[in-house]
């Protein structure tokens, strides 16, 4: 039987299933382009280039960005930037931690015997195993009470108290994204042919060396793919964020939240549209970036 | 002193894992014994924690009510085991679903061409790059009276000349089934796929020669082998499912209150931390126990990493 037979069924609900996937997307970016403000149903593109902003009741009867009104709306929205900025912040440095205290920790469990090695393992499971709503008021409920006792038992006040903020959110962050980073790396390490390691000792080179030279090449694309998905599941955090973040500190899920439980306008929709299109530049370009430099590998 | 460390192996190790078992100690062990403990305390009026040990914010949770119609002292209020029941059900569902519709999508990308595979699976990741939330909101425009689906549904039917009045789709518990399904298919096709691509080619060959029809293949062999991908993937999106709260406070509005919402509510408007501690300790609870009797029957696979 030829391998790549399909039946007729698969290929009719591979196409059902990719259109159920893709049509709230094409939606959503449609809808960026809504003449009307309301944003219930579609009026149309914003007509034409003008000097400026004209409405009519809910509908846009121009703008000078014509039908990228909500596009311009977007850019001069000082709180999407703010919690865009958040955001990154957030993501660039608790991946930053997470990785490194990671593989570390990938590294150990792979190589080394140590007493705590099953309680180090097992805790790598609890944020797999366990409903994020759980670690969020979890580590809410910890900050919540950490903070007031200190802030009593030091007297703090005004400023100097400690509250939710950009440091809670970060800290709660790593300690979900860490176990997927060491689970990645250690996945790499499994793979991988000691007999390397090995030789580069022979030949005289002592440990730091070795781990240098030998073994830190060769689980880079272990630890940059785990980088990775703990880049994107700190973007894409809602729930531990929404428990763990304080003024100042809103990032755009939580932002584009707020604004779905008021009103909703087609700049919700712009920012959706960019958010996708930057997303998908990224990855597009490290996977080119990737391919090429297996290509020089190779 | 550092000479002693590099000879002692063990110290080496204990010292490499420790930060990540340090913040995993401190960031999930410790506020998952802190819910434990606030879990049996009481809301003091002005919404904040005694500490005492009571087991009311339990009995409550199973319908234990003090607060009833005709001046009994006390009777049963089915409210939070509903919820419970309710969010078990839409899990189980969604799962159901999630497996039926990613199957043979997993199953079409498998056995393309090596060459399109990457391009495949790709499609299927781009629409999880958007966010968890903007996702919920693409769901919610689709969804109203004045959207897309009854817009198509209604020039349908003016073609069949049937008469059509719009659905009234968002706030029920189908829009959130929907939403969820689409919200965790991709991580049902991802580890699927992965089991579906280790099957070798020859043992479709051998399968073959052998007789046995499309049928049989796939029951005897097909099937079997993805077994690992399910089972990882029915954990990837059960245990979420459980315990979100945006996909059904913002599809179900108030008609479909889940665990999650009853927790959130605890935590921000009720103020009745200890309650939330309780309800998301049985939250907790309620998805070990499914995925224990699940993976035991069925074994943990390892796409769970892979995907």
């Amino acid at each position: 039987m030829n391998p790549f037979r399909r039946s007729p069924f698969v290929i009719v609900a591979t196409v059902l299933v990719y259109l159920f996937l893709y049509a709230p997307i094409v939606g959503l970016v449609l809808y960026s382009f809504n003449a009307s403000r309301a944003n219930v149903t579609f009026e149309g593109f914003v007509p034409a280039f003008s000097d400026r902003v004209v409405m009519e009741g809910s509908l846009v009867k121009s703008s000078p960005c014509g039908p990228f009104h909500w596009y311009c709306d977007l850019a001069k929205n000082d709180d999407v930037a703010e919690a865009a900025g958040n955001t990154l912040t957030i993501a660039v440095t608790a991946t930053i931690v997470a990785t490194i205290i990671g593989t570390m920790a990938a590294i150990a469990l792979q190589r080394y015997d140590f007493k705590l090695k099953p309680f180090s393992q097992l805790s790598l499971y609890i944020p797999i195993v366990i409903p994020e709503i759980v670690m969020g008021i979890g580590v809410l409920t910890l900050f919540s009470q950490l903070f007031g006792w200190v802030n009593e038992a030091f007297n703090l006040s005004g400023d100097a108290r400690l509250s939710l903020g950009m440091a809670t959110v970060t800290i709660s962050h790593i300690a979900f994204m860490v176990p997927f980073v060491t689970l990645v790396v250690q996945a790499r390490l499994q793979g991988f042919d000691k007999s390397f390691e090995e030789a580069a000792m022979d030949l005289g080179a002592n440990e730091w060396t070795t781990f240098r030279r030998v073994t830190f090449p060769m689980i880079l694309p272990g630890v940059m793919s785990g980088a990775l998905l703990a880049f994107t599941l700190s973007l894409d955090d809602f729930v531990i964020t929404f428990f763990t973040n304080g003024p100042g500190s809103t990032t755009l899920p939580i932002y584009v939240y707020g604004l779905l439980r008021r009103i909703i306008t087609p700049q919700v929709n712009a920012l959706s549209t960019v958010w996708i299109l930057v997303v998908f530049t990224a990855v597009l370009l490290l996977q080119l970036i990737q391919n090429r430099e297996q290509k020089q590998h190779s | 002193m550092l000479k002693r460390l590099r000879e002692n192996k063990s110290a080496q190790g204990t010292l490499l894992a420790l930060p990540t078992t340090f913040w995993l100690f401190f960031l999930l062990i410790i506020p998952l014994f802190l819910t434990l403990v606030i879990s049996f305390g009481k809301r003091s009026p002005d919404g904040d924690v005694i500490y005492t040990f009571s087991l009311d914010n339990y009995t409550r949770l199973f319908g234990y009510s003090t607060d009833c119609p005709n001046g009994q002292a006390s009777c049963f209020d089915p409210l939070y085991v509903q919820i419970l029941w309710r969010s078990l059900t839409l899990a189980f569902n969604t799962t159901a679903l999630v497996i039926i519709m990613a199957y043979p999508l997993a199953y079409f990308i498998a056995r393309a061409h090596p060459k399109k595979r990457n391009l495949f699976l790709f499609m299927v990741l781009i629409p999880l790059w958007t966010n968890f939330v903007i996702r919920v909101y693409a769901w919610m425009m689709l969804l109203r009276k004045e959207g897309a689906i009854n817009i198509i549904i209604g020039w349908l039917a003016s073609l069949l000349h049937i008469p059509f009045t719009p659905l009234e789709m968002l706030y029920t518990p189908g829009a959130v089934l929907v939403g969820m399904v689409y919200e965790f298919l991709p991580f049902m096709i991802l580890p699927i796929y992965t089991s579906l691509e280790k099957i070798d080619n020859s043992l479709y060959e051998a399968a073959a020669d052998l007789g046995a029809n499309a049928i049989k293949t796939l029951l005897r062999i097909t099937l079997p082998l993805s077994m690992p991908g399910v089972v990882a993937g029915t954990i990837l999106v059960f245990i979420p499912v459980m315990g979100t709260f945006i996909v059904s406070d913002i599809l179900g509005g108030r008609q479909v209150i889940l665990v999650g919402n009853l927790i959130q509510r605890q935590f921000l408007d009720a103020r009745d931390p200890t309650f939330g501690s309780a309800a998301s300790l049985i939250l907790m609870i309620m998805t070990l126990i499914v995925t224990y009797f699940y993976t035991r029957k069925f074994g943990f696979g390892e796409e769970i990493v892979a995907a």
